[in-house]
């Protein structure tokens, strides 16, 4: 926001930054200069931005910390030497990619600041220019914020739209010269005019904190006394605060409010304890194990030289699973033919791919539910949730679900349980069916052509595209910009035992696409001429970490030694509020067998007789973690925002579809 | 899970002349004594099929089995008993009973097949790959004894050997050539079309089609009313769909895609599409969708999937279609395969009733059968054999790797050797006979001998 405070001038600099050294300056086509701005906020208030010329501005730099390291480190030169040096350089940059929010907030966690600033954004332009908005909280959220289109609407309109959004925005910030942080504090206070409450605060009580916030404004009507007092209190346990709550308040008015908001308490209670994910199973707790081992529908044999590190993590003999299941096909009543179908797919691994994997499961639900009809002296919403939650089980036996399709549960679950009762039972079943058609309409097709059309906005003639695997969001990004007519190459960078870059390569090669194919162990040699590296990913986690298939650390990581800008594209409802450090505590094991055996290599065979020796574990990781600081960009629905932004989106709208 | 189970139980079958007449259809030929109907009809109670439609060619032959099925399953089994005119063949007999069709998917399974590979696991296959048909292939059988010191007179009868030519994709879950055995002599005609699109094919020759398949009905249906000449499954339908996958004559493709896009009307053509893609991208792709791509988006080939489900060498499965087999699978069943019989085995390995009378010096080897109220002389040898209800054998009397149905009676001094006798025959004494087959109610004259005849009442 502060950055279009600026001239014009500055946000053309920052293009520059993206730019590869022969292609044109600038060309701001549609959306293009918006997005660009607007993705990188901290960035313009850094005094090392603001004392950067045009001409410093190397090609093809990284969008924000990069910047900082610029003058520290030369350009990565492919010898020993030089390799190490952007290496340490990197330290520095860490610590620069924070320094907007560090310098000015000095106190403050790093990950929870932004999320501050981002209240305040918010808030401000809700009183700054609440006429110009006749959309929705969160579609003024997202333009204000990042530069992103509304779903809904079609991109041509969008661009106006912004124009309208921004210009009452710009002429306020300039009385705040410090920055974003810094300005924002005092928006707060007097919004809110209680400052104990926009304190940055973990992820975990923002939600409690603003529910209690609400509430006050509800009680404020009834009692002007109550409201300081539940302001103040509420943010810490709720259970506490009631006794000194009938100590202050007035009898008659206090009672009132005391009782509404006991109401509002057992639910938000009830809510909280829903939110807290349920433990997950430790598969090297035998006991439960074996428990699990009586309830589960496939009968699977574990899997017996497992690596300790990943001994909690299921792991099976992947021979025996798939005929197990198979055999049991008509003894399965209650299963559902359409959800049976899916769970063996993903079984023997036909569906892969987040995406693909979820929409599956939905259009499995959506087929229960068509076939659904209560039972007598049953609810609907219980029994169908009930039933939901064994196909679910299901699912997770024949595969360990990923965290997308928990949230797609989740939003399932929640709209199930907020059926109005007075609905008759086709009347439910369609409206359930309705939901998952806009569920998969908005939040995957809407949403990966929202982010196709952001990411065309970073493909520039002449650059050299890495991408790692098969993402489906990639590949159509890939598409529409040579659709666009843009010239560019792209490099494909695989990895055994899947390999599914062959099948991108294919598809891509057959579109007409110059492309480079090579495995991921020569990702150092192909990363000097990769201009930008396009990523997808299985999730994004509140602190950043992209959790993504396993080798796309790696990959990241290289680029952002080489100075390539990173960007993953990641639907906004893969996003998850779950931290991880690392990939150890959450992760799936594939099958073991897969490493050993090279599918047409007969003659490499020295590990056939040994996968019962007692002293060889196979792992085979599924995913790995990739830390924030080696992504540049996440290109979301939202708009392209950094890294340190995902715990705003989660908040913001990761109750929005819960809420359709 | 919408699916239904169609048993071609068949009438009196040509093959298994002598040893099936118009009161005992070939449904009803007892394998270790027990119609062999009731090894399908078990085989799919475990799992849990019990809406079962019985197809039987012949008024007649429908009665017994009717009355037979009424009588043994009348609480256990959901079954209806079609009759069909005789010689109408498989396909005939699916066509004349295609008004009860109504599931999705139709199982077809043969009446004479004795198998204990879960049929789940052929259907759970079919609905994997949304095929239109699949078919179970098991090992081929070793035809004969194991041991060698009975195996050189089998060789003599010549039975001509149904083996299968079948053309597999490199996964093993398509099939893309299916010739039966009397193609073999032949030369394969395969074709370049499908041969170009996977690439690679594997042909085998050591697999046979069991006989038991997943029909997608709209298809099945289709196919029969068009080609009106389509007698066999085997021979005509199965081989028709297996050649046309890739360019599919039949019109259930355009179906389903309608359905579809009737369910989603919010959803946009153009949504709906990129959908589709995300999942084509996202599932490994078969051939099918490989060459339908290649030849690019304008003009969408027509596919249809033609699925194999290759039952585990483990599993037991084998078809009752010829004498020779009808003796191999008696001898399986008390033998290797026990536990399909579901008798349970005598310390010795073997099966002898409590009301049998065994004379003095009489020796019943393992895997042998002795059943209820058969009475045996002195200084008896029984081995690998199965003796039915009430026979009455008399002294010395050696029997072999042979069946022996009800109520036979064998006078002294017989020997006999890999032979079958039917119900009510009689042997007289020192009767030899090996590798014969006795018709019922056929009377064997005393001392005479036999060697690979067919023996009935004309």
């Amino acid at each position: 926001m502060d950055a279009r405070r600026a001239t014009t001038t500055v946000p053309r600099v920052r293009q520059v930054g993206f730019f590869t050294p022969n292609a044109p300056p600038a060309q701001p086509s549609r959306t293009h200069s918006f997005p660009l701005d607007s993705s990188s906020p901290p960035l313009s208030n850094s005094p090392v931005n603001n004392s950067l010329s045009p001409v410093m501005i190397p090609p093809s730099r990284h969008l924000s910390d990069n910047l900082v390291h610029r003058a520290t480190s030369p350009l990565p030169v492919p010898e020993p030497s030089a390799f190490r040096r952007p290496i340490r350089s990197h330290y520095v940059a860490v610590v620069g990619s924070y320094n907007p929010t560090e310098s000015l907030l000095g106190s403050s966690p790093p990950l929870a600041s932004p999320s501050s600033r981002v209240i305040g954004d918010g808030e401000f332009s809700e009183e700054s220019s609440a006429g110009w908005f006749r959309r929705s909280n969160s579609a003024k959220f997202a333009s204000s914020f990042s530069g992103a289109f509304d779903l809904t609407s079609v991109k041509s309109s969008e661009t106006g739209g912004f124009h309208q959004v921004k210009k009452p925005v710009v002429a306020q910030p300039k009385e705040e010269k410090s920055g974003a942080a810094a300005f924002v504090e005092p928006q707060i206070n007097k919004v809110l005019s209680s400052s104990s409450s926009t304190k940055p605060l973990k992820e975990k009580t923002t939600k409690a904190e603003r529910r209690a916030l609400q509430e006050a404004q509800r009680a404020a009507k009834a009692a002007a006394k109550d409201m300081t007092v539940s302001v103040g209190v509420s943010t810490s346990k709720p259970v506490k605060h009631q006794p000194a709550q009938r100590k202050d308040a007035p009898p008659p008015a206090s009672s009132i409010a005391v009782s509404d908001r006991k109401g509002v308490e057992r639910s938000m209670e009830k809510e909280r304890r829903k939110d807290i994910p349920a433990p997950r199973m430790q598969f090297d707790d035998k006991s439960r194990v074996e428990k699990a081992k009586k309830r589960a529908v496939v009968n699977q044999s574990e899997a017996r030289n497992r690596v300790e590190l990943f001994r909690h993590l299921p792991q099976y003999e992947h021979g025996t699973q798939l005929p197990d299941l198979e055999s049991k096909f008509f003894q399965l009543d209650p299963m559902h033919p359409a959800v049976y179908k899916v769970g063996l797919q993903y079984l023997a691994g036909d569906i892969s791919g987040g995406n693909a994997r979820c929409i599956a499961m939905l259009q499995a639900f959506q087929e229960v539910i068509k076939d659904y009809s209560t039972p007598p002296e049953k609810s609907l919403t219980r029994d169908l949730t009930a039933k939901i939650s064994s196909f679910v089980s299901f699912f997770t036996e024949c595969r360990p679900l990923s965290m997308s399709m928990g949230n797609t549960i989740r939003f399932l679950k929640s709209r199930i349980a907020k059926l109005p009762l007075t609905f008759s039972e086709s009347e439910a079943k369609a409206s359930l069916c309705a939901d998952i058609d806009r569920f998969i309409n908005e939040k995957i097709v809407l949403a990966d052509n929202v982010i196709i059309r952001h990411a065309v906005t970073k493909i520039m003639d002449g650059d050299v595209l890495l991408t790692y695997g098969s993402s489906c969001v990639v590949e159509m990004i890939l598409l529409y910009a040579h659709e666009l007519g843009k010239q560019f190459r792209v490099v494909i960078v695989d990895s055994r035992p899947k390999l599914k870059g062959q099948a991108l390569l294919r598809r891509l090669v057959g579109k007409g696409l110059s492309c480079t194919y090579t495995h991921i162990n020569a990702v150092s040699y192909i990363m000097h001429e990769v201009t930008r590296v396009f990523l997808g990913s299985s999730s994004v986690l509140s602190n950043g970490t992209v959790y993504s298939r396993v080798g796309t650390a790696c990959v990241a990581m290289v680029a952002h030694a080489f100075h390539v800008p990173v960007l993953i594209c990641c639907e906004a409802y893969k996003f998850h509020e779950r931290v991880l450090l690392d990939s150890i505590c959450s992760n799936e094991l594939g099958d073991p067998d897969a490493l050993s055996k090279v599918p047409g290599r007969m003659d490499i065979n020295y590990l056939d007789d040994l996968t019962n020796k007692d002293n060889m574990q196979l792992l085979n990781l599924m995913y790995d973690a990739t830390p924030s600081e080696y992504v540049s960009m996440i290109i979301t629905d939202y708009g392209m925002i950094p890294p340190t932004s995902v715990p705003v989106i989660v908040r913001e709208y990761g109750r929005e579809y819960l809420w359709i | 899970m919408d699916f239904q189970v169609v048993v071609l139980a068949g009438g009196t079958s040509k093959n298994l002349l002598p040893l099936v007449s118009k009161e005992v259809p070939k449904a009803l030929l007892p394998v270790a004594n027990r119609p062999v109907l009731s090894y399908v009809l078990e085989q799919l109670e475990l799992s849990n099929l019990k809406d079962l439609i019985v197809v039987v060619e012949g008024e007649d032959a429908a009665i017994h089995v009717g009355g037979w099925i009424s009588n043994a399953y009348v609480d256990r089994l959901h079954v209806e008993v079609a009759a069909v005119h005789e010689e109408v063949g498989t396909a005939g007999a699916l066509r004349a009973i295609a008004h009860h069709l109504t599931a999705n998917d139709i199982l077809v399974v043969s009446g004479d097949l004795v198998f204990d590979v879960p049929p789940g696991a052929l259907a759970a296959a079919h609905r994997k790959h949304n095929a239109v048909v699949t078919t179970m292939l098991c090992p081929a059988p070793v035809s004969g004894p194991t041991e060698s010191g009975s195996s050189g007179g089998k060789d003599k009868i010549k039975k001509p050997r149904r083996y299968n030519i079948i053309g597999l994709d490199p996964s093993k879950q398509f099939l893309l050539h299916i010739g039966t055995g009397a193609e073999v002599e032949k030369d394969i005609r395969i074709q370049k079309s499908i041969l170009r699109a996977v690439g690679q094919m594997e042909i085998r020759a050591d697999l046979m089609d069991a006989h038991l398949y997943a029909f997608k009905r709209s298809v099945l249906q289709e196919v029969l009313d068009e080609k009106d000449e389509f007698q066999s499954l085997k021979e005509d339908v199965l081989p028709y769909l297996v050649r046309s996958q890739l360019k599919s004559e039949v019109l259930f493709n355009g179906v389903p895609q309608t359905e579809e896009n009737g369910n989603e009307k919010v959803s946009s053509q153009n949504n709906q599409a990129v959908v589709s893609r995300i999942m084509a991208n996202a599932s490994t792709p078969s051939f099918h969708e490989l060459s339908s791509g290649y030849n690019g988006s304008t003009h969408v080939r027509r596919i249809h999937k033609c699925c194999a489900y290759i039952a585990s060498e483990s599993r037991y499965c084998q078809r009752l279609n010829s004498i020779q087999a009808f003796s191999d699978i008696n001898r399986d069943v008390i033998g290797d395969a026990s536990h399909l019989s579901g008798y349970s085995f005598s310390a010795h390995n073997n099966i002898i009733h409590p009301s049998a009378q065994l004379g003095t010096r009489t020796t019943v080897g393992p895997h042998c059968m002795l059943w209820e109220g058969s009475q045996m002389g002195d200084k008896c040898s029984v081995k690998r054999s199965v003796i039915g209800r009430h026979c009455r054998i008399g002294s010395n009397v050696k029997v072999v790797n042979s069946v022996v149905m009800n109520h036979v009676t064998i006078g002294d001094g017989c020997s006999i050797h890999g032979s079958v006798i039917c119900s009510n025959a009689q042997l007289q004494e020192r009767a030899v006979l090996k590798d014969c087959q006795v018709g019922a109610g056929f009377v064997v004259t005393a001392g005479s001998e036999h060697k690979g005849e067919s023996l009935a009442r004309k």
